[in-house]
């Protein structure tokens, strides 16, 4: 009798849905076919793809499943295209409600792309977190006025949140975990990152301007109310990229940005940089474009929560071993590498006005400018004078 | 269940149909054949071209998984095409570009036949293009039009004479533009003067098309003066040209300042001058592990620290470039690359 229900079942179970390819063909179908103003809905249930779903060309769509971990869309058997989802050359488009998991690339990547919101997605590479994972599991490139929120982003071996050459964004409510970066906030202005929680990753939060990029500049950024922990996880990254010079134990990085402020949030236990704000030229990378700026500037680190524990810093990588030689498990929190732009300085070597790097009214929050340009075992001058950077944005 | 989600399929592309149909009546439905166009003269399959309808060839094809093209472009009565010297030339209301995708059975031996899978259309309507995809059925008399895309075995002999076997994948018609999109909006990517300007049986591709009343040249036109691509398969061809050549046609469709991949900053366009544009000490910045663990897109004299050419060698999805219609590697074209880099200086 149990068995004949157990046939019953998986004969029933499988007149639900038709085949997997007809049914990826559906998905694809409706995309395409989708008329501006409409919604398209995913069913529930675990969905195998071999092919990304893209959406081109369209406006007032949205995207939605029934619900993370409920509507579940599988890369892993994915044949062609580096993406799981992707949108391009839209306007007003929602994504929401579904899981995305294990696509060979990215998990969802939208290109010039203007509204934008990302909802209670799960974008996440499965199993252990690995370098042949794909690079950002959230991934707004050249797009404007994005909200990305309630997302869990996990086992990116780049970024689990990557917000790139894009303008007006909001990312908050989220999770980030497991992956190299967890938020990472490139080349983009009026940028606010708020109320999310990063931990287990290489890096917490990372706000970065790089070199070579059709969008050079980017700033305006806020970082606010997050919870950014632990952040220790091996850095899994393929060598080459840039996120895998970020040491384990890096809470948030401030890379080469303009007009950057990180207040009230909790920093704990990120054994190597809590907070660090750098040069380009600290990731010893040569520098070839003419119109790129490779210094930090407008920087205002305060009202931060700071704790790190007893920990080692890493060795797993240059500046954390040096850390590790020089302070021993009694690691500053906050880092300046204190490579300076000469025309930004005055007579007395302090940055002028418009350049300036504050830091004040954090709690347990110790500073260090490590001199990066001079530093090595055996020599620099570390300086923990923290009198030049005392001061209001 | 079933039955409602192939019901709800069915109505939905007869919803698109009709839109396609009555709510844009200017703009024609798209024919659900083939054959309906009447490109072609006799059986489908001999590709005889109609009235209005003749054949061009590319300098520097883009390589398909071995697939050859055989491409065609029809013209209403009367209109002619506008000569560009950089982008695609101008195409007047009602010309459809087409490019039919084929093996030969045995790649040694063209006389045993071919078999022709799909017939890729980009169509002008209403001063903007528009793609449209058929794939050929077995008996190869008709092709049938498909939006979402396909995929199936095919098998042919190579011109090495071993047996190759792909999942052989037809796009969708978004994937169309994954390619085909300039500053986002729908282009064509072949037809320009550097890939058309090529003698094609004794006489200038371009001048003839002027002879025939096709295309419009300026005055005083001179074909060794306009842009052409080096013809990459030609064993004569020098290096950095065949080399520069292969780029374009395979890769700056989308690698360059307008294209999909203006992101990345690497711009391989056959008259790109700056040495870091093309990935010369270039790191890479989103690659993710499609960079190989290596550091710069081409490292001069060393081919194998060359992100370029990992990811031409690669035949995993996440990796491999171009993303989009390459699975195998073209063994032709990484040689050339390969020793292209060595040569650099």
């Amino acid at each position: 009798m149990q068995r004949m229900l157990w046939c019953l079942c998986i004969l029933l179970l499988s007149q639900v849905l038709p085949a997997q390819p007809e049914l990826e063909k559906l998905f694809q179908t409706q995309l395409i076919m989708a008329e501006n103003g409409s919604s398209v809905q995913f069913p529930e249930g675990k969905f195998y793809l071999s092919n990304t779903l893209w959406l081109d060309g369209k406006k007032n769509i949205t995207l939605r499943g029934a619900g993370q971990g409920k509507t579940v869309l599988s890369f892993i058997n994915q044949k062609q295209g580096a993406e799981g989802i992707k949108v391009t050359n839209a306007q007003n488009i929602v994504i929401e409600q579904l899981t995305v998991e294990d696509a060979k690339g990215d998990l969802i990547k939208t290109q010039q792309v203007k509204g934008l919101v990302l909802r209670d997605i799960t974008a996440q590479w499965t199993g252990k977190p690995k370098p042949t994972n794909g690079s950002y599991a959230l991934y707004p490139v050249q797009c404007s006025q994005v909200r990305i929120e309630r997302c869990t982003a996990i086992g990116a071996s780049d970024a689990g949140i990557y917000v790139g050459q894009s303008d007006s964004v909001w990312v908050t409510d989220c999770v980030a975990k497991w992956n190299v970066a967890g938020i990472e906030i490139e080349n983009t202005t009026n940028a606010w990152v708020w109320k999310n929680k990063a931990f287990d990753n290489t890096g917490g939060i990372l706000v970065f301007d790089l070199p070579d990029l059709p969008i050079k500049r980017g700033g305006h950024v806020k970082v606010y109310d997050n919870l950014i922990t632990r952040n220790n996880f091996r850095n899994f990254a393929p060598p080459g990229n840039i996120v895998g010079k970020v040491p384990p134990g890096t809470g948030v990085m401030i890379l080469a940005t303009n007009d950057v402020e990180v207040y009230n949030n909790k920093i704990w236990e990120n054994k190597t940089a809590s907070t660090a704000i750098v040069s380009y030229y600290i990731a010893e990378t040569p520098i070839k474009d003419k119109d790129y700026n490779p210094y930090p500037s407008q920087i205002y680190i305060h009202d931060n929560l700071y704790s790190m524990g007893k920990r080692m810093p890493t060795w797993k990588s240059k500046l954390g071993f040096i850390f590790w030689w020089k302070f021993g498990k009694r690691v500053p929190h906050i880092l300046y590498d204190g490579i300076q732009n000469p025309d930004w300085v005055d007579t007395d070597g302090e940055l002028k006005q418009g350049y300036e790097i504050c830091i004040q009214n954090n709690e347990n929050g110790t500073f260090a400018n490590i001199r990066a340009d001079k530093l090595g075992l055996f020599k620099g001058k570390i300086s923990k004078d923290r009198k030049p950077y005392d001061c209001k944005l | 269940m079933i039955a409602s989600y192939k019901t709800g399929l069915v109505l939905l592309i007869g919803v698109f149909l009709l839109f396609q149909g009555f709510l844009t009546e200017s703009e024609p439905a798209p024919k659900m054949q083939l054959s309906a166009y009447g490109f072609f003269l006799g059986p489908l399959a001999d590709l005889k071209p109609a009235s209005g309808v003749f054949p061009y060839e590319v300098n520097a094809p883009l390589f398909s998984d071995y697939a050859e093209k055989a491409r065609f472009i029809y013209l209403p009565e009367g209109a002619r095409l506008g000569y560009h010297p950089d982008g695609s030339f101008d195409f007047p209301d009602g010309a459809v570009i087409i490019k039919n995708f084929y093996y030969w059975k045995d790649a040694r031996q063209p006389e045993m036949g071919r078999k022709i899978l799909e017939t890729r259309l980009l169509l002008k309507e209403n001063g903007e293009w528009k793609a449209l995809e058929y794939l050929w059925n077995d008996s190869q008399t008709e092709a049938v039009l498909e939006v979402a895309g396909a995929s199936f075995l095919h098998q042919w002999v190579n011109a090495g004479g071993k047996k190759q076997e792909i999942t052989y994948i037809a796009p969708n018609l978004n994937q169309c533009k994954g390619c085909h999109s300039y500053d986002g909006a729908f282009v064509p990517i072949g037809v320009t003067a550097r890939q058309l300007n090529r003698i094609e049986q004794g006489e200038n591709q371009l001048l003839r098309w002027q002879r025939e009343g096709r295309l419009q040249l300026p005055d005083g036109f001179a074909p060794e003066q306009a842009p052409r691509l080096a013809d990459y398969r030609l064993a004569e061809t020098d290096l950095n040209a065949a080399a520069r050549g292969y780029l374009d046609g395979n890769c700056a469709h989308c690698h360059n300042p307008h294209g999909p991949a203006s992101t990345s900053g690497m711009f391989l366009e056959y008259n790109q001058t700056e040495p870091e544009r093309i990935g010369i000490g270039k790191p890479p910045v989103a690659a993710g592990r499609g960079s190989g663990s290596r550091k710069y897109g081409i490292v001069p004299g060393k081919p194998q620290e060359s992100i370029l050419l990992f990811r031409m060698e690669s035949d995993d999805p996440g990796i491999r470039m171009p993303e989009l219609g390459r699975q195998l590697p073209h063994a032709e074209g990484i040689a050339l690359i390969k020793n292209w880099i060595k040569n650099m200086e």
